[in-house]
């Protein structure tokens, strides 16, 4: 039998199928591993053996079922273990958010996007670290420690889905899902170096993703290839009425093809290539355009005018919308509490003492930008430049099918490297955070590796529900050069 | 520096949000580095520009408001720290 972990996901679907082994057996091999490797990684804040194995259990019965004579096809989801970012209510399972206020919290319900995996017969393994509600760049802002990457354990994973980048690239899980509110899914899966997904805004129900930046969050998903990530898009991405910002649009078949992309147009936004940015980042991802030039893919210039104003834009309004939305947090419905005098003396108690430091940072920003005297000069300015950067898009994509460019100035960067000091942090979010702005899609796919080892990562993104495009490029990408099949710790 | 220490005590008690000294004075510094970095936008003509506050499509569809069934209901009370007679318990607002 080879080594389970090390399959892709359709491999290990069609090992399933053919009955070649079975879930029970997948999924131990994944708890077997998460036992050996995680107490070094810290990617997993909870696991749920037993859980697992039920519903591994249940997945071959379907799967026996389905290898009947003339019985229907399921899904190639049945029976594969992933796990869950921690800010994604999974009933029967707590949900922290890494956070400290959320500690002990079981959510009553679960969400639409695992809920539609459930359904499709997925495996659920555990929860995976985040920094604090999803606010950081490489998961040290959670409360209940610091992931490590794969690829060399004194670097950070990413973030903030930091732990579900890690648990796939160290072969833990075969998928995970995670966030990306300003680059939470692409900044990780650049940094260790396995396949991102950003939906574009509404495509995927937030129904159950404890919320942030309630008009740039969105839930995304990580695999080793584009082609493993496929079937958790179609799965996850459709209208939900239980979120009113979902959008209604038809979720395609998407065909990934066979790797001709003549007739594909790929702009490339100087933009992008700034100043003090590592070499090794700059010549891996101008030599993947190269790669898709020469699958037939026609690469032009393309302008982004307004990029440069993206971060300060983004880090107005995303803790704006948080200061909002993690009003919430109070001691009063969920949570631990911390007694005050009165009402209002428990409010600043149970929050001063359980909330972190970057989400204080980001509340107290968030209330300034909002507060009176100020609204203009910041939180509106920062709407109305917003659409400037919306705009920018808008007119890219008039003459262009696809957006290529980096998805960070560099590779996996030390833990503790940015100490206590916010910006450099902020700074480090620099190419990922436009495409949250202007709601549309982006990819983010392993190009190679710098002189330390590290992944280099290259970000695409289409237009708003292009993500058809995303796929069919990084497919063809993966399928001419295949550095996913690469494997830390194996 | 972009803020004074009252303003971040000000802004503090708005996010009810106990800080201690050496809170007020870090986020004091910090707040003021993000808050000059920020300025950078108001040399923007944005005069004729309008605010996006949603990427959305403005004519997203609405449902038909009709009260369904739930069982989450039911389980909320549940996770709260402190419940009593199907409510919320809280300290009194006034002492």
């Amino acid at each position: 039998m080879p080594n389970l972990t090390d399959l892709s996901l359709l491999d290990a679907s069609d090992g399933l199928r053919a009955g070649d082994f079975s879930s029970v057996e997948l999924t131990q091999a994944c708890l077997d591993r998460i036992q050996a490797l995680d107490a070094a990684l810290c990617s997993f804040l909870f696991v749920a053996p037993e859980a697992a194995l039920e519903q591994a259990r249940h997945a071959d019965q379907i799967l026996r079922r389905a290898r009947r004579p003339g019985a229907p096809a399921v899904s190639c989801l049945t029976g594969i273990p992933v796990a869950i970012k921690d800010v994604l209510c999974v009933q029967g399972m707590p949900a922290t958010a890494g956070s400290r206020i959320l500690e002990g919290f079981q959510p009553p319900y679960t969400a639409t996007s695992v809920q539609r995996l459930l359904d499709a017969g997925v495996v659920i393994l555990g929860k995976t670290n985040t920094d604090e509600f999803a606010m950081g760049s490489s998961t040290e802002n959670s409360s209940y420690g610091v992931t490590h990457n794969p690829w060399r354990l004194d670097r950070v994973p990413g973030g903030s889905s930091g732990g579900s980048a890690a648990a796939v690239a160290a072969g833990l899980c075969f998928a995970a899902l995670g966030s990306d509110t300003g680059g939470s899914v692409r900044q990780p899966a650049a940094f260790c170096g396995v396949t991102g997904l950003k939906t574009s805004y509404g495509r995927v129900s937030r129904y159950g993703l404890i919320a942030y930046g309630s008009s740039l969050d969105t839930v995304g998903a990580f695999a080793r290839s584009a082609a493993d990530l496929l079937p958790l898009f179609t799965t996850m991405a459709g209208h939900d009425a239980l979120d009113s910002t979902s959008l209604p649009a038809p979720v395609p078949q998407i065909d990934l093809g066979r790797g001709d992309l003549r007739g594909l147009r790929v702009g490339v936004p100087r933009e992008y290539f700034i100043d003090g940015m590592q070499p090794a980042v700059e010549r891996g991802v101008r030599q993947a355009i190269e790669v898709l030039r020469s699958l037939g893919a026609s690469i032009e210039d393309v302008h982004l005018p307004h990029t440069d104003l993206a971060l300060p834009v983004y880090y107005l309004i995303a803790p704006a919308e948080a200061s909002a939305n993690l009003a919430r947090y109070d001691g009063v419905r969920f949570g631990p509490r911390r007694s005050g005098q009165d009402l209002l003396g428990q409010y600043l108690e149970t929050r001063g003492a359980l909330f972190g430091p970057e989400v204080k940072r980001r509340i107290m920003l968030g209330t300034y930008a909002l507060s009176a005297g100020y609204y203009d000069a910041y939180y509106g300015q920062a709407q109305k430049v917003r659409t400037l950067i919306k705009q920018d898009f808008d007119e890219a994509f008039r003459s262009m099918d696809l957006i290529a460019c980096p998805v960070t100035p560099t590779t996996a960067f030390g833990i503790g490297q940015h100490g206590d000091d916010p910006l450099s942090m902020y700074l480090e979010d620099v190419f990922t955070l436009p495409a949250n702005l202007a709601g549309v899609p982006g990819m983010a796919f392993p190009v190679g590796f710098d002189e330390a080892g590290l992944p280099i990562g290259m970000q695409l993104m289409a237009p708003s529900l292009g993500e058809a495009a995303l796929f069919r490029a990084a497919h063809a990408y993966q399928s001419a050069i295949a550095w996913q099949k690469e494997r830390a710790l194996s | 520096m972009a803020l004074t220490l009252e303003e971040v005590r000000h802004i503090a008690q708005l996010a009810r949000l106990s800080l201690s000294p050496e809170e007020e004075a870090r986020f004091q510094v910090q707040l003021s580095a993000i808050l000059d970095y920020a300025a950078r936008l108001r040399s923007v003509d944005t005069s004729a520009i309008p605010p996006t506050a949603s990427v959305l499509p403005l004519d997203a569809p609405l449902r038909p408001d009709e009260p369904r069934p739930t069982e989450v209901g039911a389980r909320l009370l549940g996770r709260a720290p402190e419940a009593a007679e199907g409510m919320f318990r809280i300290p009194p607002v006034f002492p």
